[in-house]
Order: C-alpha cells, then sequence, then structure tokens
C-alpha cells in the first residue's frame, strides 16, 4: 500500500459497469517527506475519501475489486483507508 | 520479498473494515548492506515488527498468505524480522 | 488506473484466438493536467473508445476481467471513457 493525496474527481459516463456509482478519484502518490512521488494515478473509492485527503491506496487487484464490493472485475486500485496520523522514526 | 527497515506508522480510522486491528507499518527497502534505498511501502505487520527493525517483506496476492491476512486487502506484509544477512 | 488518450488502432491478423473481434487501440498516457506522459502502449477497448478520446485504463490481470469467463492475454485495458476532469 502507499499513501497519495485526493488531487482530483473523474467523471465518466461510458465506463464498465462496474465502476458505476463509485467515485473514481485521482490520487497523487506521496512520499514520506509529502512530496509528490511519481505520477498520479486513477483509484475507486471505497471509504468516501474527498478533495485534499491523505488516503491509503491499495494496488494489488483482488484487494481493491473486494474493497470496493465489485469482485472479479477490471479495478485495479483502491482507496481502503483515510489517513489520520504518520509516525516517523527520526532516522527515516 | 524485499529486504526493508520500519520506519514509521500510520493510523487510519477511517478504513475498510477488514483492516481493523491490524498494525500498518511504513517500511523502506534496503540494499543486503544495510543502506536505505529510494521509496517506501505502507505494509501489513503479522510478525510483532517495531521501529527500526529490519524486516522481510512480501507483496502482490502473496501478502494474503501471511499469518491473518487470508482475504483482506492487502498488497503488502511483513513476515519476518530479520537477525542476520551474510554475503559472500 | 491511469489516464490517456486513444492516438490510433492496431489491426492484426495473426493472433492469439481469445483477441479476435476485439479493438486494439494505441493510447497515449496522461498526467491529470491531460498533458502527454511516457511511451503510447497498446490497449484493448471494453467500452467503445474512438481516437482523440481521453479515456482510463486499467492494468494487470485485471485488465482480462471485461471478457470474464474468457481468459484474455491482456495486460491494459480501456475501461471507461472521461467526460470531465475536475483538479
Amino acid at each position: 500500500m502507499i499513501i497519495a493525496r485526493v488531487i482530483g474527481n473523474v467523471v465518466a459516463t461510458q465506463k464498465d459497469p462496474a465502476h458505476e456509482g463509485r467515485k473514481i478519484l485521482l490520487v497523487q502518490p506521496l512520499d514520506l517527506d509529502g512530496s509528490d512521488r511519481g505520477d498520479a494515478v486513477l483509484a475507486l473509492d471505497s471509504v468516501d475519501a474527498g478533495s485534499g485527503d491523505r488516503v491509503l491506496v491499495v494496488q494489488e487487484g483482488w484487494s481493491a475489486m473486494t474493497a470496493v464490493g465489485r469482485p472479479q472485475t477490471p479495478i485495479d486500485m483502491a482507496i481502503i483507508g483515510v489517513v489520520d496520523k504518520i509516525t516517523l522514526a527520526k532516522s527515516a | 520479498m524485499v529486504l526493508g527497515r520500519v520506519v514509521g506508522t500510520v493510523v487510519a480510522t477511517r478504513k475498510d473494515p477488514r483492516l481493523e486491528g491490524k498494525k500498518l507499518l511504513i517500511v523502506r527497502p534496503i540494499s543486503p548492506d544495510g543502506k536505505d534505498e529510494a521509496g517506501y511501502v505502507v505494509s501489513v505487520d503479522t510478525v510483532g515488527a517495531g521501529f527500526r527493525e529490519t524486516v522481510i517483506t512480501v507483496s502482490g496476492s502473496s501478502a494474503r498468505m501471511a499469518n491473518g491476512c487470508k482475504d483482506t486487502p492487502v498488497d503488502n506484509a511483513i513476515v519476518g524480522i530479520v537477525d542476520k544477512v551474510s554475503m559472500d | 488506473m491511469f489516464l490517456a488518450q486513444v492516438q490510433g488502432r492496431v489491426w492484426c491478423t495473426a493472433k492469439n484466438d481469445s483477441l479476435d473481434g476485439k479493438k486494439m487501440l494505441v493510447v497515449q498516457p496522461l498526467d491529470p493536467q491531460l498533458k502527454p506522459r511516457g511511451k503510447p502502449i497498446i490497449a484493448l477497448d471494453s467500452v467503445g473508445a474512438g481516437t482523440g478520446e481521453i479515456v482510463y485504463y486499467c492494468r494487470g490481470k485485471e485488465a482480462s476481467f471485461p471478457w470474464l469467463p474468457a481468459e484474455t492475454p491482456v495486460d491494459s485495458t480501456i475501461v471507461g471513457i472521461v467526460d470531465r476532469v475536475d483538479l
């Protein structure tokens, strides 16, 4: 899993039926210092995350599909948690 | 599987119910001689690992084969605490 | 999933049987500002996308799931046509 920030929302009318009724959010993966890490990706939302939230993103198919309650469907990333707090060792 | 060092923890109240009670640790990959490598991953602890310990993580669907992770939405798990790495 | 723009189409006569009748498109991955990012890839289409359209695609084994129970050898599939991106 990685930590990311919700930076946008994608609207699509014509899409896989499994994506109906779920928010498709643009999330920017973050490094531990809070800076951007790589490119933004799309994840389906399972925890009602909102813009600006720091979230936990799972990047494996089965986990993502079952988190949004749509097994055996084309979903490869999902938001499975909203981060309250991160603690880091001083050396990190 | 990769070698890593535990560098932090993550707390999330609003999360997938199947993650309740699981410890989420931040692991930074390290080289066999112990040097930090780029990146990090959030990993579920299944062995009682702590801050700064060197661990082994497993990624992908194999992470669900770790202790207590069956049928949970995790893609990375800590499955061992490293005592020693020896190189030829 | 990732944003991309459809740039073209690929036709193959000799191919895996399970790819018969499926549209293969050339897609250019995009960043959130819809600027090209990285190199174009080939993706199967499951939603009726056409050239010029902004789409999102899914990667990995999950890319074969729109055609279950058929086991389609594909690693990238277009699964939605984007109407709007709000940043």
